[in-house]
C-alpha cells in the first residue's frame, strides 16, 4: 500500500488555532496533496492522547470528521489512543484498513492542543502515560522516570552527560532546517547542560516541549496510487508490541524490550535488513529515549549510541540520519500528532522534497513511536515505490 | 484647545528585595531568574503603605510643583488593581488629602496595568471638552505575586500622578490611541488574594500583539516614526519585554533608557508607564517629543504622543523629589521581612 498525500501544521504554541482548526488544516493539506476528492475517502482515524484533559473535548474523531466536511458522507471516524504512540497507532489502523482490502483510501490524522492549560497541568497530563496507581501516586513524574533510565544508563555503560545531551544539539541542528518545526534554532552543548534542572540528570533542553500541532496522511491501495500521484511512497510494513505499563516491572530499564521485538517483527515482515536503512524518525521525547531507541532498533550496540551521536553518525549525512525533522525535541511534540508527523517526514524525505535537510540516497525510512516508558511501541517501514 | 500635563509627581516605596533572595527561599536560581526577567531588585511597600498612601504621596508631589488652586480640580481618577477596598473609593481619600474636595467628581479605575493611563485619557476628554479646568489621573499599585510564583520576582509597588489641564502646560498630549481586545492573559477574580496568569501566553498573543498594534496605530495617527521621538516609554512587566518590543518597533536603547525603571524597582503595574513617563519628564527639555504605550492585561493598550512645551523651562521640577532620587534611596530587606511586610504570614486575629 502507498501514502499518496501528507499534510502538517506548523508545530509550536499555536495560540490562534483551536484543536479543530489544527486538525482541519493538517487534514486538508494532506487531502489536497493527495489530489483526492472528499467522496473518495472511506475512513478516518485520528490519533489523540488526551483532548479530554487538554481541551475538555472527547469524541474528537467525530469532531474532525464534522469540521472537515466528511461527516456528510457518513464514513467511519475513529479515535486511537496509546499515549505518545497514539498517532503511530492511528497510522497502523489505516494500514490495516487498506492492506486488508476493506478500504482503498483512508485518511489518518493526529492532533493535540496542549498549550491551553497551564504548563504544570500539561506536564501532569503527560504523566498519565505512566502507571498512575503504582508510579505517579508515589511521586514519579514522566520526566523523573526517564531521569531514572538516564542515570541507570550512565551507570551501566559509563555514558557521559555530554553524550546524552548531544542528542538535543543534533536534533536542534536538524530542526533549524525544518520550516514546520517548533524550534528552528541551533543550540550548543553548554545550553543543554546549563538549562534549568527538571529531574537530574535531565534538564529542560533534554525534554521535548509542550506543543500544539496536527499532521495527516492519505493512504491508498498501491494499485490505485498512481491515479493520484507520480510519487507514491510505499508503506512496507507495520508492527507493534507492548510491555508492562510500569517501569519497575521490567528486567532492565536501559532498553525497551518492546522496541526490540517490534523491530524484529518489522524485519521479518519486510525482509529489509537494517544495513539498508539510513533514515529514521525515532521517539526522542527525552534525549535518553533516542539513545535507547537507536540501540534497541540495532543501529548501534548497547552503550554506543551516545558516542555515535557525539561523532555525528546520526546527523544528516552521517551513517543514519536520525530525526532529520528535528524530532520531538525540536520539531515539537503535540502528542497525538507526533507519530503521524514522523510518517510525514519520511514521505517528504523519500519523495526527495526535504530541501536543506534532504537525506541523500534514502531508499527506506523507519519510524519508531513510543507510548509511555516503552509500554507501547509502534514502528513502520516506508520505502520508495 | 491644547490639552496637556500641567504637573506630575511620583512615589516609590524605598524597600527593595533582590531576585536572588527570593530564589534562596524557594530553592530556585533567583539570580538566573532575575537575569532572565532583567530585574535586579523590586520595590516593596512597608506595612503602612498601600495604594491610598502611594497615590496621596504622588499627588502631593504633583501639587508641590505647580501653583494650581486645588479647588479648580474638577475630577480625580485613581487607576489600580490593588485598591485597598473592593467597595469604597481610593480617590475620595486622595481628593481630600490634596484639598480638592468637595466639588469634584471621583472614581477608581481598574484595567490591570493600564488603568492609570485610562485615567489620563478620561481627564483629556473632560478638559478638552471644557467640562472641567483641571483633572488628576493617578496610576498606582501594590501588586500581588503568589509566594513562589514567577510573579513574585517582579510584582512591586509605586505610582505617579498627573495634573491634566489646558493652561500652564509643560507637556502637550498631542493625541492618544487605544487598542483593546478580549484576551485573558492575566486575571484575579473577586476575593482571590493572588492573580493567575497564562504563563507564556502573556507574551506574544498578549503583550507583544497589543503593544505593537497600539504603537503602530499611535504613530500612524500622529504621522510620526520612531526617530521623531527623543524618549519612549513602554509598559514594563519586566526589563526584557519593553526592550524587545522597542527594538522590534525601531526604537533605540537610548530612547527607552530614561523611562525603563522595572530592572531596578520591579513591575509597578498601574504605576509602570506613569512612573516611566515621570522619569522622562524629570529630564526632558522643551521641544522633546515623548512616545508612550501602556499595556493592561485582559487586554488593551493606550498610546500617547507627547511634546514637551516651553512651559517646562519655568516648571518647578525641584519642588518634589525626582524619580531617580527615589530609585536611589533604598533599603534592602530579606525574604522574612518581605513576607511580614506583604502580609504573607498568617497572624492571629488582631495581630499585625
Amino acid at each position: 500500500m502507498a501514502i499518496i498525500g501528507i499534510g502538517q501544521t506548523r508545530f509550536g504554541e499555536l495560540w490562534d488555532l483551536s484543536f479543530r482548526e489544527i486538525g482541519i488544516q493538517a487534514g486538508l493539506a494532506a487531502i489536497y496533496d493527495a489530489n483526492v476528492a472528499s467522496e473518495d475517502i472511506e475512513a478516518l482515524y485520528v490519533g489523540n492522547m488526551s483532548a479530554g484533559r487538554f481541551i475538555e473535548q472527547e469524541h474528537v474523531a467525530a469532531l474532525i470528521a464534522d469540521y472537515s466536511g466528511i461527516a456528510r458522507d457518513h464514513i467511519p471516524a475513529t479515535r486511537v489512543e496509546a499515549a505518545g504512540a497514539s498517532g503511530a497507532l492511528a497510522v497502523r489502523q489505516g494500514y490495516f484498513d487498506v492492506a486488508s482490502g476493506l478500504h482503498d483510501i483512508v485518511v489518518v490524522g493526529g492532533a493535540e492542543k496542549m498549550t491551553d492549560v497551564p504548563d504544570a497541568q500539561g506536564a501532569a497530563i503527560q504523566d498519565s502515560a505512566a502507571d498512575q496507581q503504582w508510579e505517579c501516586t508515589f511521586g514519579a513524574t514522566f520526566p523523573a522516570l526517564h531521569a531514572m533510565i538516564a542515570r541507570r544508563y550512565m551507570h551501566e555503560h559509563g555514558a557521559t552527560r555530554e553524550e546524552i545531551a548531544s542528542v538535543a544539539v543534533k536534533n536542534h541542528k536538524h530542526g533549524a532546517l525544518n520550516p514546520k518545526a517548533q524550534f528552528q534554532k541551533e543550540i550548543k552543548l553548554e545550553t543543554v547542560l546549563g538549562s534549568a534542572p527538571v529531574a537530574e540528570p535531565l534538564r529542560m533542553f533534554d525534554c521535548a516541549p509542550l506543543s500544539d500541532g496536527g499532521a495527516a496522511v492519505v493512504m491508498c491501495a498501491m494499485e490505485k496510487a498512481r491515479r493520484y500521484t507520480d510519487s507514491p511512497v510505499r508503506m512496507i510494513a507495520s508492527s507493534q508490541s507492548s510491555d508492562t505499563l510500569a517501569l519497575h516491572h521490567r528486567r532492565t530499564i536501559t532498553s525497551f524490550e518492546a522496541t526490540k521485538v517490534t523491530m524484529r517483527k518489522l524485519v521479518k515482515r519486510s525482509g529489509v535488513d537494517i544495513s539498508k536503512i539510513n533514515l529514521a524518525e525515532v521517539h526522542d521525547n527525552y534525549t535518553i529515549s533516542e539513545l535507547l531507541a537507536l540501540e534497541d532498533i540495532g543501529f548501534f550496540p548497547p552503550g554506543e549510541a551516545g558516542k555515535a551521536t557525539m561523532d555525528g553518525q546520526t546527523e544528516i549525512g552521517g551513517r543514519v540520519a536520525v530525526n532529520p525533522s528535528g524530532g520531538l525535541k525540536a520539531r515539537g511534540d503535540p502528542i497525538g500528532a507526533t507519530g503521524v508527523a514522523q510518517i510525514v517526514e519520511l514521505v517528504t524525505q523519500l519523495r526527495g522534497e526535504a530541501g536543506k535537510r534532504q537525506v541523500a540516497d534514502a531508499r527506506y525510512g523507519l519510524a519508531q513511536s513510543v507510548g509511555g516508558t516503552g509500554s507501547t511501541v509502534v514502528m513502520h517501514l516506508l520505502g520508495v515505490a | 484647545m491644547p490639552v496637556g500635563i500641567v504637573s506630575y509627581g511620583a512615589y516609590i516605596p524605598r524597600y527593595r528585595i533582590a531576585p536572588k533572595e527570593i530564589g534562596r527561599v524557594w530553592g530556585n536560581d533567583g539570580e538566573a531568574m532575575g537575569k532572565n526577567l532583567m530585574i535586579y531588585s523590586k520595590s516593596v511597600p512597608s506595612p503602612d503603605e498601600d495604594v491610598v498612601t502611594i497615590s496621596v504621596a504622588a499627588a502631593r508631589n504633583m501639587m508641590r510643583r505647580c501653583e494650581v488652586d486645588p479647588r479648580e480640580i474638577g475630577a480625580l481618577y485613581v487607576g489600580s488593581e490593588s485598591h485597598p477596598y473592593a467597595v469604597k473609593p481610593t480617590g475620595t481619600i486622595v481628593a481630600e488629602a490634596i484639598e480638592a474636595s468637595p466639588e469634584i467628581t471621583v472614581a477608581d479605575y481598574e484595567f490591570a496595568c493600564k488603568a492609570g493611563t485610562a485615567a489620563i485619557q478620561t481627564c483629556m476628554g473632560l478638559v478638552g471638552s471644557g467640562m472641567i479646568k483641571y483633572g488628576v489621573a493617578i496610576g498606582a499599585d501594590t501588586s500581588q505575586g503568589a509566594p513562589g510564583d514567577a510573579l513574585e520576582y517582579s510584582a512591586s509597588a509605586g505610582g505617579a500622578a498627573f495634573l491634566i489641564g489646558s493652561e500652564r502646560i509643560i507637556a502637550e498630549l498631542n493625541l492618544t490611541y487605544s487598542f483593546t481586545t478580549d484576551t485573558p492573559d492575566f486575571w484575579r477574580r473577586e476575593g482571590q488574594p493572588y492573580p493567575s496568569h497564562g504563563g507564556r501566553f502573556t507574551g506574544e498573543p498578549a503583550y507583544f500583539k497589543h503593544v505593537t498594534a497600539c504603537a503602530l496605530g499611535t504613530m500612524k495617527k500622529a504621522g510620526t516614526k520612531p526617530s521623531d521621538y527623543r524618549y519612549a516609554v513602554f509598559h514594563q512587566p519586566n526589563g526584557k519585554f519593553p526592550s524587545r518590543v522597542a527594538k522590534q518597533l525601531g526604537f533605540t536603547e537610548e530612547q527607552i533608557r530614561a523611562g525603563l525603571l522595572t530592572p531596578y524597582i520591579g513591575n509597578t503595574y498601574s504605576g509602570a508607564v506613569p512612573l516611566g513617563l515621570s522619569a522622562v519628564l524629570d529630564e526632558a527639555a522643551p521641544g522633546d517629543r515623548i512616545f508612550a504605550v501602556a499595556y493592561g492585561s485582559g487586554a488593551g493598550c493606550d498610546g500617547f504622543d507627547i511634546t514637551v512645551t516651553d512651559g517646562m523651562s519655568r516648571f518647578k521640577r525641584d519642588n518634589a523629589p525626582s524619580v531617580r532620587s527615589m530609585m536611589e534611596s533604598t533599603k534592602a530587606i530579606d525574604y522574612a521581612t518581605y513576607a511580614r511586610y506583604r502580609g504573607k504570614i498568617r497572624m492571629k486575629e488582631g495581630g499585625e
